[in-house]
C-alpha cells in the first residue's frame, strides 16, 4: 500500500469531491437524504483516505486544525442552537426559522453543523491516534 | 421580593468575595456583616405579621410540569431558624475576619461562608420539597469546603470527606422519602402537606417514609450511631465550628423533625425512633464530652449532647416539650456559639486548646474570659441565665411525660450533670489562676475577636431576665407551627418552689462533684472504654464500612472490567440470549412462518453475499481476507436496505461499514496473532454464543413480524414534518428537530468516547489490566494480551 501511484492520484482527485459532497449531503439533509450526522461520516472518510494515502501528519495539516478542537466547536455549535431559541422566550430546542428571498434558514440546520463537525472530529481523533500509535501502515513520507 | 433578598444575597456575595476581598483590607469581616445584618432587619421586620397568625409565601415555576417549583414559605418555626441564621452569621463574620486576618485564601473563605449562609436560609425557607432537598445537599456541599479548607492537612481533608459521605448518603434517603411522601399525597409543597398528616399517618408508605426522614435528619444532626463525624469536622477553623457545626447547620436535622411534626409525629413509632434515639445521643455525648481535654473537642460533644436533647424533646412531642425544644435551640445557640468563639480567640493568641495545659487567661483576655464565663454559666443552666429558663422547661417537659417519666426525666438530669461540669472544663480551667509558659504570650484580641461572644453573652442575661419578650414574637408561632396548633406559651425565670428546681439544684450539685472529681473520672478505666467505644469506636467503624465499600467496587470492577473485548462481548451477548429467550418462556413464542412476497434475483443475491460473507470469517486465517469478508456481509446489509426503501439507514450503513474496515485494519494490524491461542472447548463455547445470539434474534424479528403493524408515530412525523419541522426528510427533522434532545445527548455521548479514546490511546503505557489478576486459562497465551499494552511505546506526535 505504501506510495501506491494511483491511490494517491485517486485520492487527490476524489477528496475534494468527498468534502464537496459530504457539505451538499449536509445541506440538503433537512428535505432529501443526507444530514450531519452521514456529511460529517463522509468528510471524515475523506480525511481518512487522504491519510492513507500520504500519511497521517499530511491528512492532520491538511485539516488544519485538531480533531479534539472540531469535536469541541460542534458541540459548542449545536448547544447555542439549542440555547438560541431560550433568549426569545421559546423552548429548548425550538426550530427558529428566517426566510430569505426563497431561502429558508433555522437553528435545526446550524445544530446539523454542530453535528456536522462532531462527527468529523471524533471520526478523526479515532483514527489518527490509533494510526499513530501503530505507525506501520500509512506511508510515513508526506508529499512536502 | 423580601424572601427572594433574604435567600438569594448570600449566593451573590459568594460570588464576587473572591474578588472584593483583596480591596477590603481589614474590614473584610465588619463589611461582609453587612448584609446578614441586614437580612436579619428584613426577617425582623416580618416578625409582627408571623406572630399576629400570619404567613408569607412567594413562588417561582421553575419545572411546573413536576410540580417542582422555587417556592418560598415564612412561618414560625421557619422565622425563628432563620432569624438564627442571620443573626449569628452577623456575628461569625464580623468574627472570622479578624480569625482569618491575612490569611491568603480570605475571600474564597467569605464565599463558601456566604454561600452556606444563603443555602441554610433557603433551606428553612422552602416551601417545595425538591427545593428543599437542594438547599440541604447544598448545606453539605457547603459543609465540605469549609472543613476541608485546610486543604493540605490530611485530616482536614478526611474529616470533609466523611462529613460530606455521612450527610449525603442520609441527603439521598430524605430524598427518597420525599419522593414517596409527595406519591402518598400528591404534592411537593410543604405548606400543602402539612394539613395531610391523618393521610400520611395512615398509608401503606407511613413507615418508610418515617425511616428515610429520620435517615437524613440523624446524619446531618449528629445522632447516635452517625454522630462520630461532628468531632471530627472541628478541623475546621473556628468560625466554621461555631457556625456551621453548632449554631446553624447541624440544627437542619432538627429543622426537618419540626417541619414535618405535625405531619408525622403522634405515632408510637415516632416518639418510640425519635425520643430513644435522642435520649440515647444526649446521655453518651454528654459523658463522652468529659474524656476530652481539647477545648473544640468537648464543645463538639456537648454540641451532639444539646442536638439529643432537641430530638429527644421533639420526640415526646407534647405542647411543653415542643416548647422546651424551641427554647432550647435559642438557649444553645447562644450560647455555644460565643462558647466557641472564645476557644477561637484563645487558640488564635496560644495556638494551643488543651484544658489542662490552659491557666490564667482571665489576666490577658479579660473581655473574652467575661463572655465566656456568662455563657458557660448559662450552659450549665444557672439562674438567672437562659440556659435556666431552658433547662426548667426541659425538665417540665420530663417530668410530664406520662409514658416514663422517671426514664425521661433520669436521663436528662444525668446528662446535665455533665453538662455542668463540661461548662466548669470550658471555664475555669482556662481562666483561672495566673499564667503560665503558655499563655504568657497571649494578647487582648481584636475587637472582631471579642466582639461576637460579647453580644451573644449579654444577650443570655438578657434574655434570662425577660424570656417572656420572646413568648408572643418567637416562641408561640413557632412551637405552635411544630404542633399544627395555636399555643400560647408563659415564660418565666422563676416559678416558685417547683419539682422543676430540685432538679436543677440537684443537677448543678451533681455537676459541681463530677467536675471536682474529674480527673479521676476521665482516666477511670470504664469510661475510657466507653471512649474506645463508642468515640474513636464509631469513627473506626466508619473506616470500615468505606474499606468494605472500596473493596466491593474492586472485586466487582476485576469482575465487570476484567478488560479482554472477547469476555465483554461475551458477556452482552449471553446476557441477551438470556433476556430475550426468558422473555420467549414466559410469553410464549408467538412467531412463525411469515408469508414472503416475491423475492428478486437481485434480494437473493445480496442476501446470499451478506452470510457467506459471515460464514467466510470462519474459515479465513489471513486477516486482510477476514476483514475483507466481513466487509462484503457489511454492504450487502447496506444495500439490503437501499432496496426496501431506507436510504438515509443505508447511507450510514455504507459510510460506518466503510470506517469499520478502517479501523478493524488499524485495530487488527496492532494485535498479534490470535489463532492457535483458543482451546476446543473454548471454540465449542465461542461457537455456542454465536449460534444463540443468531437464533434468539432470527425469533425476535419473526415474532416482531407477528404484530399486528400500527404506525401512528409514521403518520404523526408524516403529517407534521414539514409543517412543524420545515423539512421533506422525515428522518432527518426527526434527528434535528423533534426528537433534538436525544441527539444532543447523543453527540455529547460522542465526544466524551472519542476524547476517551484519545486519553487511552495516548496514555499508551497503562498497565496490563490483568497484570495483578490470576490471568484466566484463555489469556495465558501470551499472544492475546489486550490492545492497549501490546501496542508500540507511545510514538511522538508528528504535527506540521
Amino acid at each position: 500500500m505504501r506510495h501506491s501511484v494511483i491511490l494517491r492520484t485517486a485520492a487527490r482527485l476524489l477528496v475534494p469531491l468527498m468534502l464537496l459532497f459530504s457539505v451538499f449531503l449536509l445541506l440538503r439533509g433537512h428535505n432529501e437524504t443526507g444530514g450531519g450526522f452521514i456529511g460529517g461520516l463522509v468528510a471524515g472518510i475523506s480525511f481518512a483516505l487522504y491519510a492513507i494515502a500520504y500519511g497521517t501528519a499530511a491528512s492532520r495539516a491538511a485539516l488544519r486544525t485538531t480533531p479534539q478542537q472540531l469535536m469541541a466547536v460542534g458541540l459548542g455549535i449545536a448547544v447555542v442552537s439549542a440555547l438560541l431559541p431560550l433568549l426569545g422566550g421559546g423552548a429548548l430546542l425550538e426550530g427558529l426559522w428566517v426566510q430569505w428571498q426563497g431561502i429558508k434558514l433555522g437553528s435545526p440546520v446550524l445544530f446539523d453543523v454542530g453535528v456536522y463537525l462532531l462527527v468529523i472530529g471524533v471520526t478523526l481523533v479515532v483514527i489518527y491516534e490509533l494510526e499513530e500509535h501503530n505507525p506501520r501502515l500509512f506511508p510515513d513520507v508526506s508529499l512536502g | 421580593m423580601g424572601l427572594l433578598f433574604v435567600v438569594f444575597s448570600g449566593f451573590l456575595l459568594a460570588l464576587v468575595a473572591p474578588w472584593l476581598t483583596p480591596h477590603t483590607g481589614r474590614a473584610a469581616g465588619w463589611l461582609y456583616g453587612l448584609l446578614p445584618a441586614a437580612i436579619t432587619g428584613v426577617l425582623a421586620s416580618f416578625l409582627g405579621r408571623i406572630a399576629a397568625g400570619g404567613t408569607m409565601q412567594q413562588s417561582y415555576t421553575w419545572v411546573p410540569g413536576l410540580d417542582v417549583n422555587l417556592s418560598f414559605y415564612l412561618d414560625g418555626l421557619s422565622l425563628l431558624f432563620a432569624l438564627l441564621i442571620s443573626g449569628i452569621g452577623t456575628l461569625i463574620f464580623v468574627y472570622a475576619g479578624a480569625y482569618l486576618r491575612g490569611h491568603h485564601h480570605l475571600g474564597r473563605f467569605f464565599s463558601y461562608l456566604s454561600m452556606f449562609m444563603a443555602a441554610m436560609l433557603g433551606l428553612v425557607l422552602a416551601d417545595n420539597l425538591i427545593t428543599f432537598y437542594i438547599f440541604f445537599e447544598l448545606t453539605s456541599f457547603a459543609s465540605f469546603v469549609l472543613i476541608g479548607f485546610n486543604h493540605d492537612e490530611a485530616p482536614s481533608r478526611r474529616a470533609a470527606w466523611q462529613a460530606l459521605l455521612v450527610t449525603k448518603a442520609g441527603g439521598l434517603a430524605l430524598l427518597v422519602g420525599f419522593v414517596l411522601m409527595q406519591q402518598a399525597t400528591g404534592t411537593f409543597q410543604i405548606s400543602a402537606l402539612l394539613e395531610s398528616g391523618d393521610l400520611l399517618r395512615e398509608h401503606r408508605f407511613y413507615l418508610p417514609i418515617v425511616l428515610l426522614l429520620l435517615a437524613g435528619a440523624f446524619t446531618k444532626s449528629a445522632q447516635f450511631p452517625f454522630y462520630f463525624w461532628l468531632p471530627n469536622a472541628m478541623e475546621a477553623p473556628t468560625p466554621v465550628s461555631a457556625y456551621l457545626h453548632s449554631a446553624t447547620m447541624v440544627k437542619a436535622g432538627i429543622y426537618v423533625l419540626a417541619r414535618f411534626h405535625p405531619v408525622l409525629a403522634g405515632t408510637d413509632l415516632w416518639m418510640w425512633t425519635v425520643g430513644g434515639i435522642g435520649a440515647a445521643t444526649m446521655l453518651l455525648s454528654a459523658w463522652l464530652a468529659l474524656q476530652y481535654t481539647d477545648m473544640k473537642a468537648i464543645l463538639a460533644y456537648t454540641t451532639i449532647m444539646a442536638l439529643g436533647l432537641l430530638t429527644m424533646l421533639l420526640g415526646l412531642g407534647t405542647e411543653v416539650a415542643v416548647e422546651a425544644a424551641m427554647v432550647f435551640v435559642l438557649v444553645h445557640a447562644f450560647y455555644k456559639a460565643a462558647l466557641f468563639m472564645a476557644a477561637g480567640a484563645i487558640d488564635h493568641e496560644v495556638h494551643v486548646r488543651d484544658v489542662t495545659k490552659l491557666r490564667g487567661l482571665w489576666q490577658r483576655m479579660p473581655l473574652t474570659g467575661a463572655a465566656a464565663g456568662l455563657a458557660a454559666v448559662s450552659m450549665a443552666g444557672l439562674p438567672p441565665f437562659f440556659g435556666f429558663v431552658g433547662k426548667e422547661l426541659v425538665y417540665k417537659a420530663a417530668t410530664a411525660f406520662a409514658p416514663a417519666p422517671a426514664v425521661v426525666t433520669g436521663a436528662s438530669v444525668l446528662a446535665n450533670v455533665a453538662l455542668v461540669a463540661a461548662a466548669g472544663l470550658l471555664l475555669l480551667r482556662p481562666f483561672r489562676g495566673s499564667v503560665n509558659e503558655i499563655t504568657e504570650a497571649a494578647h487582648r484580641p481584636a475587637p472582631g475577636l471579642w466582639f461576637g461572644p460579647v453580644v451573644l453573652a449579654v444577650g443570655s442575661v438578657g434574655l434570662g431576665l425577660a424570656p417572656w419578650l420572646l413568648d408572643h414574637a418567637v416562641l408561640g408561632p413557632s412551637a405552635g407551627a411544630v404542633l399544627g396548633a395555636t399555643v400560647e406559651p408563659h415564660l418565666a425565670l422563676w416559678h416558685g418552689l417547683t419539682l422543676e428546681l430540685g432538679l436543677s439544684a440537684l443537677t448543678v450539685a451533681g455537676g459541681v462533684a463530677a467536675y471536682l472529681s474529674w480527673t479521676a473520672l476521665h482516666t477511670s478505666a470504664p469510661f475510657q472504654q466507653l471512649e474506645r467505644w463508642l468515640g474513636t469506636g464509631l469513627d473506626h467503624g466508619y473506616d470500615h464500612v468505606v474499606d468494605g465499600l472500596l473493596a466491593m467496587g474492586r472485586w466487582q470492577t476485576r469482575l465487570l472490567q476484567n478488560g479482554v473485548l472477547r469476555r465483554y462481548l461475551s458477556t452482552v451477548l449471553v446476557a441477551t440470549i438470556g433476556l430475550v429467550a426468558g422473555a420467549f418462556y414466559h410469553y410464549g413464542f408467538f412467531g412463525g412462518p411469515i408469508a414472503v412476497g416475491e423475492v428478486t434475483a437481485y434480494e437473493w443475491i445480496l442476501s446470499l453475499l451478506a452470510v457467506g460473507g459471515a460464514v467466510g470469517t470462519l474459515f479465513f486465517r489471513e486477516r486482510i481476507s477476514l476483514i475483507t469478508s466481513l466487509g462484503v456481509s457489511g454492504f450487502s446489509i447496506a444495500l439490503l436496505f437501499l432496496t426496501f426503501g431506507a436510504p438515509d439507514l443505508a447511507k450510514t450503513q455504507f459510510l460506518i461499514e466503510t470506517l469499520t474496515v478502517i479501523l478493524v485494519v488499524l485495530i487488527l494490524t496492532g494485535v498479534s496473532q490470535v489463532e492457535g491461542s483458543l482451546t476446543p472447548t473454548q471454540k465449542v463455547a465461542n461457537g455456542a454464543v454465536a449460534v444463540g445470539t443468531g437464533a434468539v434474534v432470527s425469533g425476535l424479528v419473526l415474532a416482531v413480524l407477528k404484530l399486528p403493524f400500527e404506525n401512528p408515530m409514521g403518520e404523526y412525523y408524516a403529517q407534521k414534518t414539514y409543517v412543524e419541522g420545515q423539512g421533506r426528510n422525515i428522518v432527518n427533522t426527526i434527528l434535528v428537530d423533534f426528537r433534538a434532545l436525544d441527539t444532543l445527548g447523543e453527540i455529547t455521548v460522542l465526544l466524551a468516547a472519542g476524547f476517551g479514546i484519545y486519553a487511552l490511546l495516548r496514555l499508551g503505557t497503562a498497565p496490563d489490566p490483568n497484570a495483578e489478576n490470576d490471568p484466566a486459562p484463555e489469556d495465558a497465551s501470551p499472544q492475546s494480551e489486550p490492545i492497549e499494552s501490546s501496542a508500540p511505546e507511545q510514538t511522538p506526535q508528528q504535527v506540521s
